[in-house]
């Protein structure tokens, strides 16, 4: 069985990275490439990095950028942010990312998801979903945590995995930044839901999160970003004590 | 030289990387001209089976490829070409193996299996010289191979199915070394070295 993955998450922002809580106030961690071959070398499994900025100011992730990426690491990445179209993709991956991560442009066009997986394979697309918790529900949030859409967030991973979605990204935004901890609850509940992988996201704050994540919910990845970006936590530490509470990792 | 063959369907960027990293000469071609002068060939693979398949017919490398003597490397959907036939929208695929490629059993398993997986392997294969048995390589699939009398090394996910394959000069990896950190650059380098009659 494949192992359970660690991903640091790169929000990019000018070929910077940058990290808010609960999408707001930006802090600057550090050069992404640089950043990225770092990670490489300490044992992330893959990397995501989302440019937050482009569904916002429809602003297109570079293609230059992702290249330097690629020529820099050995390792799987992702990448995200303002992709609605397939000539996007093909790009994308032409450039050397492995995957896509789609979120505002699936809300508005499910189809999209189809049409994406049968040109590249489902093992390309993954389905980013933000989901706020409130008065007891989990509705769907698009443009970057800005948006609230009619959908509700365990429907719409079932309907993307069905629409041909290989992962779901689930981010907590009610936990995003809170270093709290994911959202157990619904990641369980989920993980019960569908039959793709899962990557847990928002709310990482120390090593027990990720191991809960793993052994309670199930998850197939977590996912974190200001708690690896500042130095808090390093991977080979976070790796070794989920090795002895049992959970297998890549070593 | 190497080859590698670029069809519309690979990520023919990452493992020119991988290549670069290694600093081994080689082309991104689709020019059956420029890839026959090559001493050994690579086919990457991302995407559906049949949309790769009628890609490398219509830009006519299929005969280039089944009439391959020299070292050739597929590399994921690359890999599953090679054989005769893919569940995956049932499609005639290269055959130029025996064999068949089939959908992980859902019921089991989750589909697509992403991530790193172990890999054990036969050592008396030049390809995994200087790799430990065991390591950990990247995989991305929906599909996979059974084992076979052609299996050189295996994983585990729903049960055991082939995660590297040959067949005389024909070389093929379910997993992505252009992405499998430092054992998958030796096996990139092992590749890259190949003696031409291999």
């Amino acid at each position: 069985m494949p192992a359970k993955r660690i991903i640091p998450c790169l929000d990019v922002k000018d070929g910077r990275v940058v990290k808010g809580t609960n999408f707001v106030g930006l802090k600057d961690a550090g050069d992404a490439v640089e950043l990225a071959a770092l990670y490489s070398e300490s044992g992330a499994d893959e990397l995501v990095f989302l440019d937050i900025t482009a569904t916002l100011e429809r602003r297109k992730t570079i293609f230059v950028f992702v290249e330097e990426v690629a020529k820099a690491i050995s390792i799987p990445f992702t990448v995200g942010g303002g992709i609605s179209e397939l000539s996007d993709i093909e790009k994308l991956l032409r450039a050397g990312a492995d995957k896509v991560s789609l979120n505002s442009s699936i809300v508005r066009n499910p189809d999209f998801i189809t049409e994406a997986a049968y040109r590249f394979g489902s093992q390309a697309v993954v389905a980013a979903i933000d989901v706020n918790f409130e008065n007891g529900k989990y509705p769907v949030y698009v443009s970057g945590g800005k948006k609230r859409t009619d959908l509700e967030g365990f429907d719409w991973c079932k309907e993307v995995e069905s629409l041909g979605a290989g992962e779901i990204l689930l981010t907590s935004m009610h936990c995003d930044g809170t270093r709290r901890g994911f959202d157990i609850k619904f990641l369980t509940t989920l993980l019960g839901k569908v039959n793709i992988p899962v990557i847990a996201s928002g709310g990482a704050g120390k090593k027990e999160h990720f191991l809960e994540a793993f052994k309670k919910a199930g998850v197939d990845a977590c996912l974190a970003a200001g708690l690896f970006h500042f130095g808090e936590l390093g991977i080979p530490e976070l790796k070794e004590f989920l090795k002895i509470n049992g959970v297998e990792t890549r070593e | 030289m190497t080859g590698i063959i670029d069809y519309g369907a690979g990520n023919t960027a990452s493992v020119g990387y991988a290549l670069s990293r290694l600093e081994a000469d080689f082309i991104v071609s689709s020019s059956v001209i420029e890839l026959e002068k090559c001493d050994r060939l690579i086919l990457p693979g991302v995407g559906s089976a049949r949309f790769a398949m009628e890609s490398l017919k219509e830009k006519g490398l299929i005969d280039l490829i089944t009439a391959w003597e020299r070292p050739f490397l597929g590399i994921c959907l690359g890999m599953q070409l090679l054989f005769n036939h893919s569940e995956e929208g049932d499609t005639s695929c290269l055959g130029i193996i025996p064999g068949e490629c089939l959908l992980f059993d859902r019921n089991k398993t989750k589909v697509p299996l992403m991530g790193w997986n172990k890999v054990t392997f036969n050592n008396l294969f030049d390809l995994f010289a200087g790799v430990k048995n065991g390591e950990w390589f990247y995989f991305a699939h929906s599909y996979c191979l059974p084992l076979t009398e052609f299996t050189i090394a295996e994983s585990e996910n729903d049960g055991l199915y082939s995660a590297a394959i040959r067949k005389d000069n024909f070389f093929g990896v379910q997993f992505h070394p252009e992405k499998s950190s430092i054992q998958g650059k030796k096996l990139l380098d092992n590749f890259v070295k190949m003696e031409v009659k291999c």
